[in-house]
């Protein structure tokens, strides 16, 4: 199989069918028996020039199901109304980073895919040029037509066969961005029909001859195993099969969900503690006893903060405090495996493919390539979907079973069995001398992980000459891990409404006071700063001029953040007025800088999304735990954002030509501290702990309203 | 188990069903209609919305004796070809990002509409309160509703 890879990159394309073979050569299957021409792994085009391609990243809503395609297409030069778009399923082969998680699949898939449209398109001009007997040079495409100096023409389809028996060139052309005819026009969600006319598309609707549904009792208190139980009732129950124990979890084996859901609460189990079974105000304490203690390992560390402080004019150090919180993919769980001795058949809503698929491999001591993955369209993914823990069950229960076997989690299930964001108190000190802010000591305390590497190197990283990170951490039993934009989902609102309260201490203008630190970072040779100063500058300069900032009419309150996650930069305002006595958010303007915008009319929804998600659980999002029982599992006792709470929001896209970055978390953090900081210039009170809806004496107006 | 008559989009259906199986998982593992989706099983999420004799309901608290010589629609009974004035504000608006949700969010919005053709903002934002969007096209929602609005005005 021959391969190309990137200059620069490092990243690998295959092509599958064809190595480099010489024209003439016979191609190893029967095309005659294909109703599209197998081109390579991404393109099939048809004899008459409609074009199939291929997704290869999992699809959790946030849209590279159209975007990816749409880079190929362009660069392949087809009109896209001419492109059918299909998921791709698992295959190292062929796909790199098949993995919806970070916010990269665009940014890690934006070489790639246009080298894979621009590769093919040249084999098709290099094929047209063999049959007219004319130099590849003479030859130009225009939306899946090729023509020669001489004006004659052929569409991609009638030279397809010939093209896909040709070597793969190593030079190719990529247009340039004023050229683009899709990137950067308004695509439709290229599943939009199947999903408004409920056609199946989720793992939860998937089925096959002689699946059966898996309902799972697991312990109810983490830090439990499963001493013993009786299965005498569920068994009864028509339409449950069987009921078997793998670990310390139960199976309950049905013709249908509902059969098996019974099943499952027919079961009686004892359980045994194995482990300390935790509670929330242990976990305060703990957190507390830790941001309080000298005990943390430090992830940078820039002058001396010890003396910053010792030697500052003011000094301000606040905490902040954040719950749990479950993913809540409206989704639930669910994942379909059929292990036979042949292979290993897999489908499911899954964000990282190959990983669990190795995991599932290695576990059932089969080799990797007898497991066969597709990966069906996901209702959410937010983070929970990167664990196949779900998978591994299904394949854990198909072998033990022999049958083929669907698991179900009910929202019950779903919620009680997470990998939550872990809670997280910060502590964020800063010294003030003669006006300038000359140290910044921020410290973490968290459940079971600390915040990754490059995020000590994000703001105000370079900005502050004394600067240090800490991080400390409590080992517990509950199952925590990424929640969509892990740590920043919190940080950006620890960090940016202690801004907000700095820049009142210093009595100095709260943008200003950005702009002046940020220009402290141009022309740095800190290669382990993260954020461009400039791009950011701009995307505050903005967010002050769409927002109205400092305009607005007396009523309307504002709060400001600006924040770089996932390699994206992002400025928010909100807008807050008072009703009968409590503060509501009406509005936030969201400035945006993620380089190239493949597809605007998605990248507004992921980036509305994204912000209504943050204002929500910012708002609402609480999650504890009693004795290892997570206290709430299902709607009734926890709260998500709902039509009614949503603010509008209004989005303004940066226009540049810098190589694109992500857009699935990076709007989400800036939203909880634009509307704390909204919130305060509203009521004078400051929020420092999450969620904000649990302190309704924070929430309300001023007692006495200053008139004149 | 005793055995239910249905009529379901306009097709008189026989089930044998146990009598506590809500409606939703008998249409979805009885009836092959998985476009009626399942997220919470406790009519807190509006995923599960069907029509019965036209009025919105939530299928997962339905149970089949409640349904019974009633009409029920599920989404792919709404239109022949998915061009119902609010599947096709929908495609106008592009609204789904995950779509989990959105078949539910649409049997809300088309029985609401027809009881109440001129909704006010505040009438559309009380109605669909009860569909949650966990991805949170929200705006989206909401401006399609309010198109489809428009077209059967």
């Amino acid at each position: 199989m021959k391969t190309s890879s990137l200059a620069g990159g490092g990243l690998l394309i295959g092509f599958n069918l064809f190595n480099s073979c010489k024209p003439n050569a016979k191609p190893p299957i029967d095309l005659a028996k294909l109703n599209y021409n197998d081109f390579n792994a991404f393109i099939q085009i048809a004899d008459n020039g409609a074009v199939t391609i291929f997704s290869p990243n999992p699809e959790i809503g946030q849209g590279v199901k159209t975007s990816m395609p749409m880079i190929i297409a362009e660069e392949l030069d087809v009109a896209w109304k001419d492109v059918y778009v299909k998921q791709g399923i698992l295959d190292t082969n062929n796909y790199t980073r098949q993995v919806a998680g970070g916010s990269q699949s665009i940014r890690f898939g934006w070489d790639p895919l246009r080298e894979t449209g621009a590769t093919t398109r040249q084999m098709l001009i290099n094929a047209a040029a063999v049959r007219w007997g004319v130099d590849p040079s003479e030859c130009t495409t225009d939306e899946g037509v090729i023509s020669n100096a001489a004006g004659e023409t052929l569409g991609y389809g009638e030279v397809v066969n010939e093209a896909a028996a040709l070597e793969i060139p190593e030079e190719f052309t990529l247009k340039d961005v004023k050229d683009y005819k899709i990137i950067g026009t308004d695509a439709a969600n290229v599943d939009i029909d199947k999903i408004i006319t409920g056609e199946p598309l989720f793992g939860l609707d998937y089925k096959t001859e002689g699946m059966v549904i898996a309902s799972v009792m697991r312990p109810p208190a983490f830090g439990q195993k499963l001493e013993s139980y009786d299965d005498s009732a569920s068994k009864a129950i028509d339409g449950v099969i069987e009921v078997l124990r793998f670990g310390d979890k139960i199976a309950v084996l049905a013709k249908d969900t509902w059969s098996a859901m019974k099943g499952k609460k027919a079961l009686k189990a004892e359980w045994k503690a194995d482990s300390k079974l935790e509670s929330s105000e242990d976990h305060d304490k703990l957190m507390l006893g830790l941001l309080n203690g000298n005990k943390f390992e430090t992830l940078r560390a820039d002058g001396n903060v010890k003396k910053a402080f010792e030697q500052a004019d003011q000094v301000l150090e606040r905490t902040y405090e954040s719950p749990f919180l479950p993913h809540n993919c409206l989704e639930p769980m669910n994942f379909y495996a059929n292990v036979t001795a042949e292979k290993i058949h897999l489908v499911g809503p899954i964000q990282t493919p190959e990983r669990t698929a190795k995991h599932i491999a290695e576990m059932l001591e089969r080799d990797f390539k007898e497991v066969h993955l597709e990966m069906t369209r996901m209702g959410g993914g937010f983070g929970r979907r990167l664990y196949g823990d779900f998978a591994i069950e299904a394949a854990e229960i198909s072998n033990l079973a022999r049958k083929p076997v669907k698991v179900v989690f009910s929202r019950d299930d779903d919620m009680a069995d997470g990998i939550y964001r872990p809670a997280i108190k910060y502590r964020i000190k800063a010294a003030v001398k003669d006006g300038k802010v000359t140290g910044y000591h921020l410290k973490e305390a968290a459940i079971n992980s600390n915040m990754y590497g490059l995020i000590p190197n994000f703001f105000p990283a370079g900005a502050i000459e004394n600067y240090q990170v800490d991080v400390a951490r409590y080992q517990s039993n509950i199952t925590t891990g990424a929640w969509r934009a892990p740590y920043t989902n919190f940080l950006a609102f620890a960090e940016q409404s202690f801004f907000d309260e700095l820049a009142e201490m210093m009595e100095v203008d709260k943008i200003q006071l950005r702009l002046d630190l940020l220009q402290k970072v141009k022309g740095s040779t800190d290669e382990r700063i993260q954020y461009s100063p400039e791009r950011m500058e701009k995307v505050i300069k903005k967010a002050v001029e769409k927002s109205g900032w400092g305009t607005k009419p007396e009523g309307v309150y504002q709060g400001f953040v600006n924040y770089y996650c996932h390699n994206s930069h992002v400025a928010e305002v909100a807008d807050v007025v008072m009703e009968n006595g409590n503060p509501v958010v009406k509005k936030i303007t969201c400035v945006v800088d993620c380089g190239i915008v493949i597809n605007p009319l998605g990248a507004l929804n992921q980036i509305e999304g994204g912000v209504i998600d943050g204002v929500g659980h910012s708002m609402y999002g609480d999650f504890t735990f009693q004795n290892g029982v997570p206290q709430a599992t299902n709607f009734d006792k926890y709260r998500l954002i709902r039509m009614k709470e949503a603010p509008i929001v209004e989005t303004h896209l940066m226009k540049n030509e810098f190589s694109p970055t992500g857009l699935g978390e990076p709007t989400l953090p800036p939203a909880g501290g634009a509307i704390a900081n909204a919130f305060k210039a509203a009521t004078g009170k400051r929020l420092y702990k999450q969620p904000f809806s649990k302190y309704p004496e924070l929430l309300k107006g001023p007692k006495k309203e200053i008139i004149g | 188990m005793p055995t239910y008559q249905l009529n379901i989009n306009g097709e008189s259906r026989s089930i044998e069903v146990s009598e506590d199986t809500p409606v939703l998982w008998v249409l979805r593992d009885h009836l092959n209609l998985v476009g009626t989706k399942y997220g919470c099983g406790i009519a807190l999420c509006g995923s599960c919305t069907i029509h019965l004799d036209g009025i919105a309901v939530r299928s997962c608290a339905l149970t089949m004796a409640q349904v019974e010589g009633k009409s029920i629609t599920t989404i792919e009974g709404l239109s022949e070809d998915g061009n119902h004035p609010v599947q096709e504000a929908w495609k106008e608006v592009d609204v789904p990002q995950c779509g989990y949700c959105q078949t539910g969010q649409i049997m809300t919005a088309s029985a609401f509409l027809k009881e109440n053709p001129n909704p006010t903002e505040a009438e559309i934002k009380d109605a669909m309160q009860g569909n949650i969007c966990r991805c949170a096209s929200y705006t989206r929602i909401y401006k399609a509703v309010e198109i489809a609005a428009n077209k059967l005005a």
